[in-house]
């Protein structure tokens, strides 16, 4: 084979697979790029479709926390400077800093009645570290 | 005392500077031993500082707000380099001892090319020494010194991420001499035989410690995060997986180079960004730009220095590279159908794999600069990175015994047939008896397909079994690579669609059921270590027979004021059974302890997978007997 030929197959095959992987990724980062909620958020842009993974943010009002399921479920309300809120659920075990009045980002979806069911809970990680979401929250509050 | 370290890194930064002068001036002794002694001078300067830790001398800053008299000694010397200052100096130690390393060792023949190479490895270590001393130093002394130091994050106190940054750091500082090589190559315009020789040696000592340090953080997130997982495509995860694919990518590419003298432009082009991803890698996990699930100490102001350096060492090798590629000479014919053919499509689904990971890390950035606050997470993965790659997994038993130029296909079909045959009893069994989902079944299928053909390689390539161990190393290392391949396939594909978890709220005397095991919570007891406390759960698992205590514990380290989570796992033939500790809660009038229940089947075989991999890397460094003697021949040329 021609180096030239060869090039030019070479080229194509390289082109294909970067034009497939393209492809792949825009659907992919369509379909599941993360979209984040405050509570303030919810109420501007409304509820999103059924089932769609999304994140939600804030803070965790004190005083809300409560337990179903014999003990597995957590239930709470999260805050932000807005007079909106979100209640959330989760079945599993609080991260190691989850503390109520602090800061929770939770990812899951939304049911149609406007509760956030979570599979997964972060809190701030460390003294020196916070959810990079919420800092704009912060420097509001 | 930490002032002598303070000096001897001032003393470091001159001898690079030497070093880099010497080399590109094309005097190879004398880059040499200004490489060596500026390696003594950082190791004297790196002693310094681990003796500040060790002796918990808290009149150094550094000391004062990441260490603690009651912390177990491993825990004060890991605590040296388990914090920003201090991984930087263990950064630029690893720079200029890689340098120092390559002084001593390299004997291509070619004196120019050489100090080429160490005169650029000096202006890295210049570079990198620069950062350390004025963005982040780690000399600083307090006044007046506190009586007791802050603490290491609790969650760095554990053995695998005690030799995890040293690992991570041997690979993503390896690729630096590449880098310098890539640079030295380009310089003479010459990519060639002797240069890929030299580019595979050092292109396996830093991918073997790479896997490495990966492995130790991803099975450190596994046990001690509590979540179950083993790899979460966090920002910081990625960081580290890009440089690794490039690396592979490199380690198959420089093979063409080093056999046929072709691929030339292209090796030394992944060379060159093996580092620039590492780099990149440090930038995205320093600067607090991606949001991690992982802590880290982050600082914006570093981030634009380590932005403004990756610019600086990228503009300067690619346009390096723009110049010198278009001149080099092309190497021996070949068609597609060929190792060579093989091996480029290697190439590119590892780079466009890397790619995909690129684009999903930094996305969420891209977006943000749009005003939209969006994450990127396993799925958008799974479904761009898993199939690209998956690609060349299929392919790789049948294309690895092409040969060079131009390869005989006539055994085609009977490869499609055995791989049929494969699919089909793995769908047929897993979906058909086991229940598993037709992509799990086609995974496992993936896994044994790539087991066999490399086993299969093997045999071909010895020909009649007795000469098995009479092959040459290299046939080894890559055997041993292409099989941990294969079982870690296996293990990920078991443990992602086989995993089973539950949450359980038990009071003390209670019981529950997770995956047909009977876990009853004997007793809740208060513990003391040496620098925390603990609740720690005594639990009594049973199955068919077995019988298991398990007892995980949730830490609180007052100092840092910040709790752990100790995972406790029982490890049985099929998978671990895997128990995180949660917190109390009131529920029914009772008191009850919650535990997150997991699971993780063959989670042992996807380690084992991965360790084969580096232990691969490891024993193609092994010189082999034949190869003593290669500046000899060159130099008679």
């Amino acid at each position: 084979m021609r180096a030239r030929t060869r090039r030019l197959y070479t080229f194509g095959l390289a082109a294909l697979l970067v034009l497939g992987a393209a492809i792949l990724a825009f659907f992919a980062l369509r379909e599941n790029a993360n979209l984040f909620y405050t509570p303030e958020v919810l109420a501007e842009k409304g509820l999103p479709r059924e089932g769609k993974e999304v994140k939600v943010g804030g803070w965790v009002e004190p005083g809300t926390l409560t337990y179903s399921d014999g003990g597995t479920t957590m239930q709470f309300i999260v805050i932000d400077n807005s007079p909106n809120i979100i209640t959330v659920r989760f079945n599993g075990v609080a991260p190691d800093l989850f503390r109520e009045g602090q800061g929770v980002v939770a990812t899951g979806s939304f049911a149609p009645d406007g509760t956030f069911t979570a599979k997964q809970l972060l809190a701030k990680h460390d003294e020196n570290y916070q959810p990079r979401e919420l800092k704009p929250l912060e420097a509001g509050g | 005392m930490i002032e002598a370290g303070h000096f001897a890194a001032f003393l470091a930064i001159a001898l690079s500077l030497a070093q880099g002068i010497f080399g590109l001036r094309g005097e190879r002794r004398l880059a040499g031993l200004a490489a060596i002694s500026a390696f003594a001078v950082m190791a004297l300067s790196f002693l310094t500082l681990i003796n500040a830790f060790v002796t918990s001398d808290f009149s150094v800053a550094l000391v004062a707000n990441n260490s603690h008299t009651l912390k177990p000694m491993v825990y004060k010397i890991a605590g040296t380099w388990g914090n920003h200052e201090g991984s930087m100096a263990l950064w630029c130690l690893v720079t200029i001892g890689f340098g120092a390393i390559a002084a001593a060792t390299m004997n291509t023949g070619r004196q120019v090319f050489e100090a080429r190479a160490l005169g650029i490895q000096g202006l890295l270590g210049v570079g990198a020494l620069a950062y350390l001393l004025f963005a982040s130093s780690p000399y600083l002394r307090l006044d007046p010194a506190p009586f007791q130091g802050g603490e290491l994050n609790p969650l760095l106190q554990d053995p695998a991420l005690a030799i995890h940054p040293p690992m991570l750091y041997l690979g993503y500082v390896g690729y630096s001499f590449i880098f310098a090589l890539a640079a030295a190559g380009l310089m003479e315009g010459r990519i060639d035989r002797v240069w890929a020789k030299e580019v595979r040696i050092w292109s396996l000592a830093a991918f073997a410690p790479l896997t490495f340090g990966i492995a130790l953080g991803s099975y450190w997130a596994y046990y001690e995060l509590g979540w179950g997982g083993w790899w979460f495509w966090d920002p910081v995860e990625n960081a580290s997986l890009m440089p690794w694919l490039i690396g592979a990518a490199l380690l198959h590419s420089v093979v063409v180079t080093e056999k046929r003298e072709g691929f030339a432009a292209w090796t030394a082009l992944l060379a060159v960004l093996a580092f620039l991803f590492s780099i990149l890698g440090a930038f995205l996990v320093r600067s607090g730009v991606l949001t991690s699930v992982h802590a880290f100490a982050v600082d914006p102001e570093r981030g634009t220095v380590l932005l403004m350096g990756l610019l600086a060492y990228g503009g300067f090798a690619l346009g390096l590279f723009a110049w010198r590629a278009p001149k080099l000479e092309g190497g021996k014919a070949w068609t597609l159908i060929s190792r060579e053919g093989a091996l480029m499509a290697n190439n590119v689904v590892l780079i466009v794999a890397a790619l995909t990971v690129l684009l999903g890390t930094l996305f969420p950035l891209i977006a943000e600069a749009f005003g939209r606050t969006i994450s990127v997470g396993e799925p958008y993965f799974n479904l761009t990175f898993v199939p690209i790659l998956t690609l060349i997994l299929i392919l790789l038993p049948i294309v690895q015994a092409w040969a060079w130029g131009k390869a005989d296909v006539k055994g085609w079909l009977r490869w499609a047939a055995a791989g049929a045959a494969l699919v089909a009893v793995f769908l047929l069994l897993g979906v058909g008896l086991l229940d598993i989902s037709a992509g799990a079944a086609f995974g496992l299928a993936l896994g044994v397909w790539l087991v066999g053909g490399a086993i299969w390689e093997l045999k071909r390539r010895a020909i009649t079994p007795g000469r098995v161990f009479k092959l040459p190393r290299r046939v080894w290392s890559m055997t041993l690579a292409h099989i941990g391949l294969g079982l870690f396939v296996i293990g990920a594909v078991v443990e992602t669609t086989g995993r089973y978890e539950a949450t359980l709220a038990l009071p003390e005397g209670g019981s529950g059921t997770v995956a047909g095991w009977n876990i009853t919570l004997d007793e809740i007891r208060a513990i003391e270590g040496p620098n925390w406390y603990a609740d720690r759960a005594v639990l009594t698992a049973r199955k068919d027979g077995q019988t298991a205590t398990l007892t995980p514990m949730k830490r609180y380290y007052p100092a840092a004021a910040m709790p752990t989570t100790e995972t406790a796992i029982h490890k049985t033939g099929a998978g671990d059974l895997y128990i995180a500790l949660g917190e109390a809660r009131e529920v029914d009038g009772e008191s009850r302890w919650v535990f997150r229940v997991y699971f993780n089947p063959l989670v042992d075989v996807l380690f084992l997978g991965v360790t084969l991999i580096g232990l691969g890397g490891f024993l193609g460094l092994w010189p082999s007997r034949r190869a003593a003697r290669p500046a000899a021949a060159e130099a008679s040329l």
